[in-house]
């Protein structure tokens, strides 16, 4: 049984960042009809950024997270000015390859600036673990949870109440209405893409806090996709729930099944349950189903 | 006297036979023979490391062609060539390695299981469209790698298999030039039933699809029987092309067909042109040859800049999103029509009016 609570919390720990990231995702998806492969490579820049204000230059973690923070932002804003800009409009297959072609370029400027070591962040989070119960909890996972509710619970307020949010959900909604209500589109998008990389940037940090820092880091973005997809690419509750659901799940599956047949299942997983769900109900939980006239 | 540049004058098509025809005038005709002459003759004049070189480019010329009947023409986002290649090279491999097949009959029988699990994969395609296929398909892609480096029995797991160049008689292809010559007539072939593929009627219903397919069904034709013969068509050939290429390369193994190769042929089919066959072949050349351009380049200037070749890999990556999204910003239907741009320039040169 603590067996089982263990695997629970670390895939409660772990999916709530993957809610994270796919926030970001589903806000990009749900301003602009881009899906952003380059994801995972917000996250990997993000971390590695604040890897580096906290190792080289001592700068107190905190403040460093902050910094990190408008870097991120300015990043997700110069990206959507530069590459996403001239691809409003245009068919799928080239939104889909501007971002791939952006994750590529962003990942090589990773391996330059950083090369290829696995790096570890200096202790932040205490090593003394969090007896609840049965269940052992490491600090590093507490402090996620609470970072990344905290985090989930000030963008719910800030689309419901703040002036910028709420245009940005008329924007989701009808981006013709918007526009002719007064909202500009265009800094709707910029502000989607710059939350976008602050979110996966604050996902990266905590994951290398976990794991350690190296360029794998990024495939978190492709399981992104899987956790979009099951809550539904534009329902922001839904990548919350999705998260944390695929989290659990892959949490069990590296618990109980992976010992079966010899590990690596953990990784799949996600991707059996995409294809699954497609096949079975392709807007996903809370998606919203459209309607297609010729 | 004619001018010599001047290629179409006086050239009318009295019946839609002529209009049809893939060589329209006749001195197209000597052109393509021409190319494919100096082609037939080019590994007798160039190093053996050339010859190589051109034979990677073949083989994934013959894998972006099947994508482009997929994706280019049909309109089907596809994120799973890769496995797709993987799933062609390991049957070979395991065709001709454990139950003793001949290759000439294992390159086919690849094509042709690939095209069946490109069709098992293309069925989703009838209700998931654009974004939706291209996220189900980067799944295929994730899950068939996974049953490919966990088939241990299969497949040999992560360390792969290994492969023999294929022999006729006493004739072993295990020259750079033999297995050139052998890419190229599957090349050829390849090459003319695409070609030929989309003056057919099936093929006009792939294009159908592509501009809109619920118009295409209204006109009457059936869109699953369609897009699952797409899928099957152009993982035919992308099996194909991973068999050879794992025949080659002498060794198929789980890491040679990552997602990475997948993006790989999607921007070569990008880059060459979206719904043309030449411009595949084109873009193949380019994506495979660009590495290797900025391999020479960075050791040309590593004596200015000492250093320079340790930041090679991710140099490799930028430069590859960069031309990824400078052709799509500049010239979104790709070096084909750059190339049709120049031809046209010359058509009536030096009247352009």
């Amino acid at each position: 049984m603590s067996f089982f609570l263990q695997m629970l919390v670390t895939g409660i720990v772990v999916g709530s960042v993957y809610s994270l990231v796919a926030l970001g995702f589903v806000l990009i998806y749900k301003s602009s009809d881009a899906i952003n492969f380059a994801q995972g490579e917000f996250l990997l820049v993000g971390t590695y950024v604040c890897l580096t204000l906290v190792a080289s230059y001592h700068i107190p973690f905190i403040l460093a997270v902050l910094i990190t923070l408008v870097f991120s932002a300015i990043l997700g804003l110069v990206v959507e000015r530069i590459v996403l800009r001239p691809f409003i409009g245009k068919p799928v297959i080239s939104m889909i390859m501007a971002t791939i072609g952006l994750s590529s370029i962003l990942a090589g400027l990773v391996h330059i600036i950083w090369g290829h070591e696995t790096r570890v962040y200096p202790k932040v989070f205490s090593d003394k673990p969090i007896q609840l119960g049965e269940v052992v909890i490491a600090p590093v996972y507490a402090w996620s949870l609470v970072i990344v509710v905290v985090m989930l619970v000030i963008f719910t307020l800030f689309f419901k109440y703040s002036k910028l949010g709420i245009a940005m959900r008329a924007t989701a909604d009808d981006q013709q209405a918007a526009l002719s209500m007064g909202i500009s589109v265009k800094t709707i998008f910029a502000v989607a893409w710059a939350i976008a990389a602050i979110v996966s940037a604050v996902g990266g940090v905590l994951l290398g806090n976990i794991n350690g820092v190296n360029s794998s880091l990024s495939t978190i973005g492709l399981k992104v996709l899987p956790v979009a997809i099951l809550g539904g690419l534009d329902s922001i509750p839904g990548a919350i729930i999705g998260g944390i659901i695929i989290g659990i799940i892959e949490s069990m599956t590296g618990g109980y099944l992976d010992p079966m047949v010899g590990g690596g299942l953990k990784e799949v997983i996600p991707f059996v349950i995409l294809v699954l769900i497609l096949m079975i109900k392709p807007y996903g939980l809370f998606g919203k189903k459209e309607i297609e006239r010729v | 006297m004619r001018n010599p540049f001047v290629m179409e004058c006086g050239e009318f098509h009295v019946s839609y036979k002529q209009d049809m025809a893939i060589w329209k005038i006749p001195r197209v005709r000597t052109r393509i023979f021409l190319i494919v002459a100096f082609f037939a003759i080019f590994p007798l004049i160039v190093s053996d490391y050339v010859v190589s070189l051109a034979t990677l480019c073949g083989i994934a010329a013959i894998g972006a062609i099947g994508l482009n009947i997929l994706t280019g023409f049909t309109g089907q986002i596809s994120i799973g060539v890769g496995a797709f290649l993987g799933v062609g090279g390991y049957t070979s491999a395991i065709l001709t390695t454990k139950l003793g097949l001949s290759f000439w009959l294992s390159v086919p029988l690849a094509g042709v299981i690939t095209a069946i699990v490109g069709a098992l994969f293309g069925i989703p395609s009838l209700r998931l469209k654009g974004l939706y296929l291209a996220i189900a398909t980067l799944a295929a892609q994730v899950i068939i790698l996974f049953v490919i480096s966990r088939w241990d029995s299969l497949t040999g797991g992560t360390a792969g298999l290994v492969l023999l160049r294929p022999e006729i008689g006493n004739f072993a292809f295990t020259s750079e030039d033999s297995y050139y010559y052998l890419m190229f007539v599957i090349l050829l072939i390849t090459t003319i039933f695409s070609l030929n593929l989309f003056r057919s009627r099936v093929g006009r219903a792939f294009i159908a699809i592509r501009d809109r397919d619920i118009a295409a069904e209204v006109m009457g034709i059936d869109l699953f029987k369609y897009k699952v013969m797409a899928f099957s068509v152009s993982s035919f050939f992308v099996g194909v092309a991973g068999a050879l290429l794992g025949h080659y390369t002498m060794i198929v193994s789980p890491e040679l067909y990552s997602i990475s190769v997948s993006i790989e042929y999607l921007a070569m089919i990008l880059v060459g042109g979206l719904g043309s066959v030449f411009g595949s072949i084109y873009g193949a050349v380019f994506i495979t040859l660009l590495p290797v351009v900025l391999r020479a380049f960075v050791e040309l200037l590593n004596g200015m800049f000492p250093g320079l070749s340790d930041v090679l890999v991710g140099m490799k990556e930028v430069v590859f999103g960069l031309m990824i999204i400078l052709f799509l910003v500049y010239e979104p239907e790709g070096l084909d029509k750059i190339w049709r741009n120049i031809k046209n320039y010359f058509r009536l040169w030096p009247f352009s009016y």
